[in-house]
């Protein structure tokens, strides 16, 4: 019984911590939960903590979530790992080694595949926005060098809103450096493509969903994260803006 | 020549959001097509009908409706798809826009702008909660049919 709620929080700890939906991870947690005879367990998910009971007679388990990141590929694994507990494919003492597994691992592509990822991406974005061929190059340089801004500074300080500030900044200073230096023409352009790798689209679309199933909470708490970032993107970007004003 | 540059650069900006996503490693593919369509319909409708909101509504929709679907065939979440798939959408220029005006003082543009970012953003959530309302009863009308079959 208890493997079976260690396993319960240990899976919903790893869905939260790489993006998942609240609704989601708790519709996870009580499938598992029924899937070892369970019943009557509660849940209340947040993005900082989760909180399990088992009911009325049963203990209470909190966790904290203190990082969040977005990795794909570990939800969709835990996923597979309660589908799999829930059809009995696993037993309760596989599935909490395969989760544990899961936990220590480190899926994540690369950096520099992540870094050429964000590159492609910047340029890829500043065509679909209307941007010159010229500009290319600048655009992609600009996306490169803020994603790897934003991971490193990240890394160093621990700071969200300060690492995207000067990710931010830095794609300001080198897509106003490019047109300085005639390498690019439109700043708009540049500037829009690169910042792309930063925006928090997953916080977004996370925060909308979970406020309509219901989960205030959570869809505040995602909302005003992605209202921070975005608005150490627009600070940041401002803070360029301000200084190249005079020049475009 | 417009529709195959339009197509190809979505895809390939879509599947690069799948690689940063971290996404599984089979379903970056899925990740770009999902991403493509989504902006595919954006762009025509974009291009031809309407404004930036409706045709961001119009684009999240496809998009949470792949998603699901693609979600039932590989038994991954959908999150996996939609998320790289909603990028194009995001209102990174409008928002940019707002912001600019801002700097320069153009407050009335700068409202503009931010009021065009804010409804596009409400657009492209109520993309989203739609396929997903429809996807829910779709799927429960299917069910309750399959029941009926075995029954009778």
């Amino acid at each position: 019984m208890e493997l079976a709620v260690d396993s319960c929080l240990l899976a919903g700890r790893l869905m939260i911590e790489s993006g998942a939906e609240t609704y989601r991870v708790e519709d996870t947690m009580s499938r598992m939960a029924i899937a070892q005879g369970l019943i009557g367990t509660q849940s209340f998910v947040t993005p900082t903590g989760i909180m399990f009971s088992l009911g009325k007679d049963g203990s209470t388990r909190l966790m904290t979530i203190r990082e969040r990141i977005t990795d794909l590929e570990k939800i969709a694994l835990v996923n597979q790992v309660s589908r799999k507990l829930a059809n009995a494919e696993l037993t309760i003492e596989e599935s909490y080694e395969e989760l544990q597994r899961i936990a220590s691992a480190h899926l994540l592509f690369p950096i520099w595949m992540q870094f050429i990822a964000a590159a492609i991406a910047s340029g890829s974005f500043l065509i679909l926005f209307d941007g010159y061929w010229q500009d290319v190059p600048a655009g992609v340089l600009a996306g490169g060098i803020g994603f790897l801004v934003v991971t490193y500074i990240h890394d160093l300080t621990r700071v969200k809103f300060f690492a995207e500030f000067v990710a931010a900044l830095s794609v300001g200073i080198v897509g106003f450096l490019a047109v300085i230096l005639h390498l690019g023409i439109d700043l708009n352009t540049i500037i829009i493509g690169g910042v792309m790798p930063l925006v928090p689209g997953l916080l977004i679309t996370n925060a909308v969903r979970d406020m309509m199933a219901g989960h205030f909470v959570s869809g505040v708490s995602k909302g005003a994260e992605a209202f921070l970032t975005a608005f150490a993107i627009g600070a940041g970007i401002a803070f360029i803006l301000s200084f190249s004003g005079g020049l475009f | 020549m417009v529709w195959l540059i339009q197509a190809v650069f979505s895809f390939i900006a879509a599947a690069a959001f799948g690689v940063i996503f971290n996404a599984p490693r089979k379903m970056i593919i899925h990740c770009g097509y999902v991403g493509m369509f989504g902006w595919l319909l954006y762009f025509l409708f974009e291009s031809n009908w309407t404004d930036t909101a409706q045709a961001s509504f119009v684009g999240a929709f496809v998009v949470a409706l792949l998603a699901h679907i693609l979600a039932k065939r590989f038994r991954v979440p959908m999150i996996v798809f939609s998320v790289s798939g909603i990028i194009p959408l995001v209102p990174g220029g409008s928002a940019y826009n707002a912001m600019r005006n801002v700097v320069e003082n153009n407050f009335n543009e700068a409202i503009f702008f931010a009021t065009r970012a804010f409804m596009t953003s409400g657009a492209i959530a109520m993309g989203l909660v739609f396929a997903e309302v429809m996807m829910q009863l779709v799927f429960r009308f299917l069910r309750r049919k399959r029941i009926q079959e075995i029954v009778e």
